[in-house]
């Protein structure tokens, strides 16, 4: 046993730990160290928490074992998870994590008894509720991305009324609670939330996934945050207030990236009609290529941006597009890859894919400040991007993606699009682009075509 | 200064600290903020233990164990497939002769 002042001590400094994790990542070159630093702080914080004043060690063993059965499961799945597939482990920690939070507050509830504080039994609902839908709806989110069900929005009529009608019945739920202190209001106010979780993600469809996954991130924040208080421990207070700051942060920027409000993102799906191709039905010419048209094309140039988006994580193309951009970089073209901020199914998920694939990430150049650049730049490749690259989000008022920044990559000379088909994007809106006279087209599986351009291109 | 004002205060100011931190963060290290933020809130570790430890009855310590295991999930996972990713992160091997105007990173 330690001392409480000893034992609080520590818990400052694992704070300062977690502080320093995020600090660090300021930097890439910094950031390593910093997650080391994080994860160093939280083998502290778990080490001594069993030293605590306040613990007894009764169930020490069920806990042990426990923690042995978390690690046994968690390890493995970080380790083999592949860097397509980080949006959804993402969502599933950031659940489990939600469902912890909330379950820690249930058993405290169990606990707290009729002499409860007011502002302990508020605290103590607050983090059940924001817990289950944490995990609810981080589980659905997960479900999603790993294609177990639909990724398109799953509209139903009346859906936003059923939706508000739940988080309304979830509030007064709550009040129930507050009042009656009883484990049946308890159970069902548990089982309003998680429903909450599940409607309020269901309809929001895969582009919009990188705002949802933040504002998940920031919930389960702030449940541990909550938690902190009722349990009175310090340190879970900053730790989950650090991450609500970073998933606030996030979604702001997300939202912004998209140029929605909040609100308009989440609720937009409730009203918006499913788009098909609304510009007309008749086919329009549009000028495709061969892998040796492309390959002369970039031959050529000065200057090549390469525009990669969640196309390219769908076929695994990563590796195969820094094989070509280290092939132009050695035929003396300056290549950089221009990153739109909501590219992918997460916030920065290309740099991911690309740092995996050994990109320098000096080469990955965000929107503002590649944007400039294109009117310089001779040739645009667009890999498995739409939507980030379409006019009309400038030109077109009305169109869901109306006001959205985007790459503009018409300034540039070439355009090539590697596209499997004349599909339009997630957003469901024709690509002025494609039909444009300096566009080439380019059909296939990204990495087939891509392969099939290197091969052209180390031929010329 | 009561208790509960305490940690309000706390709480007050770390918000300030995560805002001043976070928005520091470069854009190409958004995926691993985020994941290196799940890990850090794999502390409610820390909280599930303590519950666990006062359990007094079956279902308590049930619940509090399945808390246990979630979290430990959170955080250990959350840590190591942080480091996998940031392990990615490497600047360019070689000084090239001309250096991209754009390149750099990002603030």
């Amino acid at each position: 046993m330690i001392s409480k002042n000893l034992y609080d001590l520590i818990g400052l400094a694992v704070a300062v730990c977690f502080i320093l994790a995020l600090k660090g990542l300021s930097s890439p070159k910094s950031a390593r160290r910093g997650n080391l630093i994080g994860a160093f702080g939280a083998l502290v914080a778990t080490g001594f928490v069993f030293r605590s004043p306040e613990m007894t060690l009764h169930h020490k063993w069920w806990i042990m074992g426990a923690i042995v059965f978390g690690v046994v499961v968690g390890v493995p799945a970080a380790r083999r998870i592949q860097m397509t597939q980080m949006p959804q482990l993402v969502a599933l920690f950031n659940g489990v994590g939600g469902g912890a939070a909330a379950l820690v507050a249930i058993v405290e509830y169990l606990k707290l008894g009729s002499s409860a504080s007011t502002p302990d039994v508020v605290a103590t609902v607050f983090t059940v509720i924001v817990g289950c839908v944490s995990f609810s709806g981080s589980i659905v989110t997960f479900l999603k991305l790993q294609e177990i069900m639909t990724t398109r929005p799953v509209v139903f009529p009346g859906g936003r009324f059923v939706i508000a009608a739940t988080l309304l019945g979830t509030l007064g739920c709550a009040e129930w609670v507050i009042h009656s202190m009883g484990n049946v209001s308890l159970t069902v106010m548990a089982v309003l939330a998680l429903l909450f979780g599940v409607l309020f993600v269901l309809p929001v469809g895969g582009a919009d996934v990188p705002i949802v996954i933040s504002l998940l991130n920031a919930f389960t924040g702030l449940t541990v945050a909550a938690s902190g208080y009722v349990l009175q421990a310090t340190l879970l207070i900053v730790a989950g207030t650090l991450v609500g700051a970073s998933g606030t942060i996030l979604t702001r920027l997300m939202a912004a990236a998209m140029g929605r409000s909040l609100f308009g993102t989440l609720f937009g799906a409730f009203t918006a009609k499913p788009q098909a191709a609304a510009v007309g039905g008749e086919v329009r010419p549009v000028k495709s290529g061969s892998p040796d048209d492309v390959a002369i094309l970039l031959n050529y140039a000065q200057r090549v941006v390469i525009v990669p988006g969640f196309g390219l994580a769908v076929a695994q193309a990563q590796h195969t597009v820094r094989e070509l951009a280290d092939l132009l970089t050695s035929k003396g073209v300056d290549v950089a890859y221009g990153i739109h901020p909501v590219a992918g199914r997460m916030p920065g998920h290309m740099n991911v894919l690309l740092a995996e694939a050994n990109v320098p990430y000096e080469q990955l150049v965000e929107m503002d400040e590649v944007n400039p650049t294109f009117p310089q730049t001779d040739v645009v490749l667009v890999v498995g991007a739409n939507d980030v690259v379409n006019p009309a989000a400038k030109t077109t008022p009305g169109c869901p993606i109306y006001g959205m920044p985007i790459l503009d990559v018409a300034e540039a000379g070439n355009v090539i699009f590697l596209k499997r088909s004349m599909r339009p994007g997630f957003a469901g809106i024709e690509n002025e682009l494609l039909y444009d006279p300096k566009t080439t087209l380019l059909f296939g599986d990204a990495k087939d075509s891509l392969t099939k351009v290197v091969s052209a291109l180390k031929a010329l | 200064m009561s208790n509960g004002l305490a940690l309000l205060s706390i709480f007050v100011l770390s918000v300030f600290i995560g805002f001043e931190v976070v928005s520091k963060v470069s854009t190409t290290l958004h995926t691993p903020l985020m994941s290196g933020a799940n890990a850090i809130h794999g502390i409610i570790l820390v909280g599930a233990i303590t519950v666990t430890d006062h359990a007094d009855t079956n279902l308590e310590l049930g619940l509090g164990i399945a808390a246990v295991v979630l979290a430990t999930i959170n955080m250990v996972g959350g840590f190591v497939v942080t480091d996998r990713m940031l392990e990615m992160f490497k600047g360019k091997p070689r000084v090239k002769k001309d250096v991209e105007a754009v390149g750099g990173e990002a603030k």
